[in-house]
């Protein structure tokens, strides 16, 4: 227990410190979804957990992107989910303007869901089938008929089409005759409807064809100058994950291995699987690609039901040492970067923290 | 960085990302984005907007209903389902509109004869007009394939619809029941059941085919509510913060109903023939009453040598379970947009 609070002190200090954007408007402490294993059918016995998410700490400033990258399984899109309240949180708390909103209910949860929206991973299956455009993102005003005067509604609704970069009179079309991107835009559209402060994207494009993937996410940073918004930027692309984030996280099975601004993870990456993750990434120049270094991690990602003990990380690690076993590493700055200006001075989650020389994506 | 490879910087000018490092695609990609982005003003200012669909003409907000009702008022089978179906309910209110004689009016003299003028259809077993029977069956069957069908529809979409959508304890003891239910023998529960009922109507008739027929549409009902629920939709609506009843009402129901409205309108004739069937063993409708069932089954015997008093209440049943089936169909399509 004392590691834990040790853990979240380390947090609050050194998430304070780098950006100075203000306060934040969403602050993540400790947030733990396990989800039970159960066994027989009648008489359901709990004999275990899988640790989808596993103490995860972190701030969002009001305008800023935040970028969440790691590989399938880490626990993103989980995280993601206890954000928007789809899932009950474990443990821990999220603070949205110093409000914790995991325990909230009924009508505060409603007012808190207004100003945090969500941006889905697949736009073949977040749209209604059933619905037409209009109906689609004229939803939220129903939910909330304070926003939009009844009247006022099919008028916003075209606004908001024509916003996403989409013909207004395609209101009355459904969703079928669309394609990805479009559809992709329409979900955006509806996210923005209420007029949100964040908005967490869930892999927004993904599931999009890479030319599109383009326009999506330029659509989406041009959204966020003209409204202001905050992003939570989940993606397991990394290069994506750089061009629209302004600070990024590293997750590793359920935990936070790294967080900094896009130039302290991408350039002077500390934690070994940040390391690691970063060398697999495509280097586009034939020479470039002679020259850097493959870091091939052997293994695979163990089971979130049973975590290895001390650095999750550790069974895959070609540093780990006695240590890391007996010792779960903070999320903090490095001793031997701590008090010094240099870009390798962000919070990292290893014993042995150090720079390594890979090759940065843009 | 200053050991940072050359070609590298060519790709901050760009303003689009490279996922996959190709430049120059992204470069398009970025190009054709913003010529997108533009396209509304443009659309707004001249081009008549409006897909092969010929959307976008009217201003009018439309809906999956309204656009439903739209699509089936131009179905032709959905009108001529509906025109039988129609006619079999007039007749099943009024049958002396069509037919003068009395069904109970029989002389034993004609048994078995065939068609004579003023009688179309011939005479069956009992020498009775086989032409009024079948009109004045219609009251009875129509009325409990239908009641039947719409009692176990709501019945069971209402239950197993609940049960998948809030699964837990509710939905494993909906589950168990349904096991039960599914455990009686039609026939046997039929014999059980309904010989201890004195009642002449149709009523306990029907009442005992919603009990035992409700299960099968509750199972199919609580599968589509399970496949809809997990839609990435429903939990938009949610993160929206929608209410269980609207997920319910406006997401989950118009995705789920597909299957449960060809079962329904399928089990339309499995339920005409079952009382056919419950009647023959004497636990159904008794006579007086006139029902297709009854004549179906006491005419079945003498197939071979007067199959007029088959062929003609069967055909009745036929045509209508064929109805009822085709409006189902065209209601499950006009339902479905993709398919507009």
């Amino acid at each position: 227990m004392a590691d834990l609070s040790k853990n979240d002190e380390a947090v609050a200090a050194a998430v304070e410190a780098p950006v100075g954007r203000g306060e934040p408007i969403l602050q993540v402490r400790n947030l733990k979804k396990h989800f039970p294993l159960t066994q027989g059918i009648v008489f359901k016995k709990q004999v275990g957990a899988v640790k989808a998410v596993d103490g995860v700490s972190f701030d969002l400033y009001q305008g800023e992107t935040l970028g969440i990258v790691g590989e399938s399984g880490c626990g993103k899109s989980t995280v993601a989910k206890l954000l928007m309240n789809l899932e009950s949180a474990t443990a821990g708390e999220v603070f949205y303007k110093g409000q914790d909103i995991t325990k909230l209910s009924g009508r505060a949860l409603k007012a808190v869901r207004r100003n945090i929206q969500m941006v889905f991973q697949d736009p073949y299956t977040s749209l209604n089938p059933r619905m037409t455009v209009g109906d689609i993102i004229g939803e939220p005003f129903d939910i909330h008929p304070e926003v939009a005067p009844k009247g006022d509604r099919r008028r916003k609704v075209q606004e908001l089409l024509d916003v996403v970069g989409l013909n207004p009179e395609y209101i009355n079309r459904y969703p079928h005759q669309f394609s990805g991107g479009q559809r992709q835009r329409i979900g955006i559209a509806r996210g923005l409807a209420l007029n949100p402060e964040i908005i967490i994207c869930d892999e927004p494009v993904s599931a999009l064809d890479v030319s599109v993937q383009a326009q999506v996410i330029n659509l989406m940073g041009k959204l966020q100058d003209e409204f202001n918004l905050s992003y939570l930027f989940i993606a397991h692309d990394l290069s994506i994950g750089r061009h629209i984030s302004d600070r990024v996280g590293v997750m590793y099975l359920g935990k936070m291995a790294e967080i900094g601004t896009d130039e302290q993870i991408y350039e002077h990456p500390t934690h070994p699987y940040t390391q690691a993750l970063l060398s697999a990434v495509p280097v586009p120049d034939p020479e470039a690609r002679a020259h850097r270094e493959r870091i091939i991690l052997t293994g695979d990602v163990p089971s979130p039901a049973n975590p290895p003990s001390g650095c999750s990380f550790r069974t895959r690690c070609w540093k780990a040492q006695e240590k890391c076993s007996q010792e779960t590493p903070l999320l903090a700055i490095p001793q031997r970067f701590d008090g010094l200006d240099t870009p390798a001075a962000h919070l990292s989650a290893c014993h042995f923290a150090e720079e390594k020389q890979v090759v940065p994506v843009h | 960085m200053p050991d940072q490879p050359e070609p590298l910087e060519s790709y901050e000018e760009g303003r689009a990302i490279a996922p996959t490092g190709a430049g120059g695609a992204s470069d398009l990609a970025t190009a054709e984005g913003e010529t997108l982005e533009q396209s509304p003003s443009a659309a707004s200012g001249g081009r008549a907007p409006g897909g092969p669909l010929g959307t976008g003409t009217d201003k009018k907000p439309r809906s999956l209903w309204s656009d439903a009702w739209r699509d089936l008022r131009r179905n032709p089978i959905f009108i001529i389902s509906s025109l039988v179906i129609l006619f079999l309910v007039v007749i099943s209110i009024w049958p002396q509109l069509i037919a003068s004689g009395d069904p109970l009016d029989c002389d034993l003299s004609k048994a078995q004869e065939g068609s004579q003028p003023g009688h179309p259809f011939g005479f069956n077993g009992q020498g009775c007009d086989v032409y009024t029977r079948t009109v004045y069956g219609a009251r009875t069957s129509v009325t409990v394939g239908v009641l039947a069908t719409l009692g176990v529809a709501v019945l069971g979409s209402i239950l197993g619809g609940l049960a998948g959508f809030f699964g837990g304890a509710w939905d494993g003891v909906l589950s168990r029941i349904t096991d039960v239910f599914f455990a009686i023998p039609v026939v046997l529960g039929g014999l059980v059941l309904l010989s201890v009922v004195t009642s002449s109507t149709v009523w306990p008739v029907i009442g005992f085919m919603v009990l035992l027929g409700w299960p099968q549409l509750s199972r199919i009902a609580r599968g589509s509510v399970i496949t809809a629920k997990q839609n990435d939709y429903v939990q938009a609506a949610r993160a929206l913060g929608a209410s269980n009843s609207r997920m319910m009402l406006r997401h989950i129901t118009p995705n789920a109903i597909a299957p449960v409205i060809v079962v329904a309108t399928i089990a339309l004739g499995t339920y005409i023939a079952l009382e056919a069937t419950l009647s023959y063993l004497g636990v159904g409708l008794k006579p007086p009453t006139v029902s297709w069932g009854i004549d179906i089954s006491s005419a079945s015997q003498y197939i071979r040598n007067a199959p007029h008093m088959l062929l003609w209440p069967a055909g009745a049943l036929a045509i209508t379970v064929l109805a009822f089936i085709m409006l189902g169909d065209a209601v499950r399509d006009a339902l479905d947009p993709k398919l507009r």
